[in-house]
């Protein structure tokens, strides 16, 4: 089941969209979804998909790769389209239960918020597939850098991210390994009711609570030892720069967002 | 008791981008009683061959019997096999959680479903094996005791479990010197005493030249040798070649059958190395 998850995995690759800026990425990453949430017809939809499936193909994964990202939120999805079905107000009435009516603004209002979610989740795959950890958080701090302004912690918070995001792997082999190591000695943590089951996850998350606690120690002593002090003054390895390759990212972004909006009003 | 793998083929994360053959054609046979050394370089293999051993992966191909029971097969009850083959982590002691080393060691027992008695007897066999004091320690915390206690704690978690094949993964790793000795010498009692079959995996030559009574290599999800450790130590280039090494008693018989010493072949134990070393030296006395 954590295998599925394809948010926030990198797929290393040397394409055009991996490398870009990482900057320019997430800037544009929102400008998608925010185009994405200006759509309101159909043909729009296409639209975004087609731009998506570019930009995909030009990234160098399979595109079923990106829509199996989907899979694990798809109840969240579900129920958002159910709960649009219901209490969206409409006039225009397809078939009526009596206390219930489904009307087309409903559904189509259900239709559309579902794409989006669907959108919103691959369109921000493309992103953390084609970004390493390190160069998405280092992107982060940069954008982030003018709040520092207002005391914003901007490096801190970067530095905490990269963190998170370096231990998620570890932690996972983590947990296999002491879940199987459990399961050696004859623990189950698949059958039984609710109850059963959560007593049985204590085996497994002690462990892991010590370690993760260890390591947290283990690192802050091994910062602390390089000197580390927090953000002010400090050089980077790899300093960020802007190319041509954003340039034409950029124009391409803008191109899909004006079609996106002439669209829009023509079909209206 | 004893353990057939035919054929086992076994890819990690198959499809994806990082998509590896951990495993290759592997075909062995663990009989009853034996006492096996499993060597080979980091990333050959050897821990993911090791968990095929009870059940916790499944072959990608090919077929693991434990007893005759098919470990892939549905109907085969999983805990009946895992009580049968005790695997021991590496680390082990990273996955002690109870409160008190008593319940800890119980907790095999217990999810095997024994009664209070039973499961009682077993935590105190388990831990005079390890050589832990049960009155001293039975009721003391697990993240008090030192590293090497811990070790043990865990190790008797397992043994509680009554295994008749007991595999270790590394199970000296990170230890000192008098704490490797102490699991080296009950895993050897274990052997001797109980006839458990050992299966060791194990970066150390002079460990497994020690205890054991066969070596496995591995390198590259194959195995590579498989054989009596004087016949597989005496192939020391080609374990060289594959990023091992030889027991220090090989590397030393080498050595002074370089400078012209009369040292026979085959030579793998300390002890072995010293007769020799005392014979060849009588005879320059004699000469003298």
């Amino acid at each position: 089941m954590l295998k599925d998850i394809t948010l926030g995995q990198y797929f290393p690759g040397d394409s055009a969209i991996h490398r870009m800026d990482p900057r320019m990425k997430l800037i544009l990453t929102i400008a998608y979804i925010v185009g994405v949430f200006m759509v309101g017809n159909l043909p729009g939809y296409l639209l975004a998909l087609g731009f998506l499936y570019l930009v995909v193909r030009i990234a160098g994964i399979s595109f079923r790769y990106i829509a199996k990202g989907v899979k694990p939120l798809r109840f969240i999805i579900i129920f958002t389209f159910v709960l649009n079905l219901f209490f969206v107000q409409g006039e225009t009435v397809l078939f009526d239960l009596g206390f219930w009516a489904l009307t087309k603004e409903a559904l189509q209002n259900a239709i559309y918020f579902a794409l989006r979610l669907v959108f919103l989740v691959m369109g921000t795959s493309v992103l953390t597939l084609t970004t390493s950890p390190v160069q998405l958080t280092d992107g982060l701090e940069r954008l982030m850098r003018p709040l520092q302004r207002f005391h914003f912690p901007a490096h801190e918070l970067a530095m905490m991210m990269t963190i998170a995001l370096r231990f998620i792997p570890t932690l996972l082999e983590e947990t296999d390994k002491i879940q199987k190591a459990q399961m050696a000695r004859g623990a189950d943590f698949e059958s039984g009711n609710l109850i059963a089951r959560a007593k049985a996850m204590i085996p497994l998350l002690v462990p892991l609570f010590v370690s993760a606690f260890r390591r947290a120690n283990d690192l802050a002593m091994a910062m602390e030892a390089r000197c580390y002090r927090g953000g002010d003054h400090r050089t980077r390895l790899r300093e960020l720069k802007y190319t041509k390759l954003d340039a034409i990212a950029l124009a391409g972004m803008a191109a899909f967002i004006a079609i996106i909006v002439l669209e829009g009003r023509l079909l209206g | 008791m004893s353990i057939v793998i035919e054929h086992l083929n076994y890819v990690y994360m198959a499809g994806g981008p990082y998509e590896t053959k951990a495993l290759n054609d592997i075909n062995l046979t663990i009989s009853d009683g034996e006492f096996i050394g499993l060597i080979g370089h980091t990333g050959s293999g050897k821990s993911t061959l090791v968990q095929h051993l009870n059940g916790l992966i499944m072959p990608t191909s090919g077929r693991v019997l434990v007893d005759g029971m098919d470990l892939a097969d549905k109907a085969t009850d999983r805990r009946a096999v895992r009580q049968r083959v005790g695997l021991v982590f590496q680390y082990p002691e990273n996955q002690l959680f109870e409160e008190t080393v008593e319940k800890d060691i119980a907790f095999g027992p217990k999810n095997l479903g024994l009664d209070e008695n039973e499961i009682a007897r077993r935590v105190k066999d388990a831990m005079r094996r390890v050589a832990l004091d049960y009155d001293k320690l039975h009721d003391r915390s697990v993240f008090e005791l030192s590293g090497g206690q811990m070790r043990r704690v865990a190790i008797a978690g397992v043994l509680a479990m009554e295994p008749q094949v007991l595999v270790l993964d590394e199970p000296c790793a990170g230890l000192d010197p008098r704490g490797r000795e102490e699991i080296l010498g009950l895993i050897k009692k274990l052997h001797e005493e109980a006839g458990t079959t050992i299966v060791m995996v194990s970066h150390s030559m002079d460990d497994v030249a020690s205890l054991a009574e066969r070596v496995i290599v591995m390198n590259h999800g194959e195995v590579a040798m498989d054989g009596a450790p004087r016949d597989v130590f005496s192939c020391g280039e080609e374990l060289r070649g594959m990023g091992l090494d030889v027991p220090q008693a090989v590397q030393l018989a080498g050595r002074l059958r370089e400078r012209g010493f009369d040292i026979p072949e085959g030579i793998y134990l300390i002890e072995e190395i010293r007769e020799a070393i005392l014979k060849v030296a009588g005879k320059e006395a004699a000469h003298a």
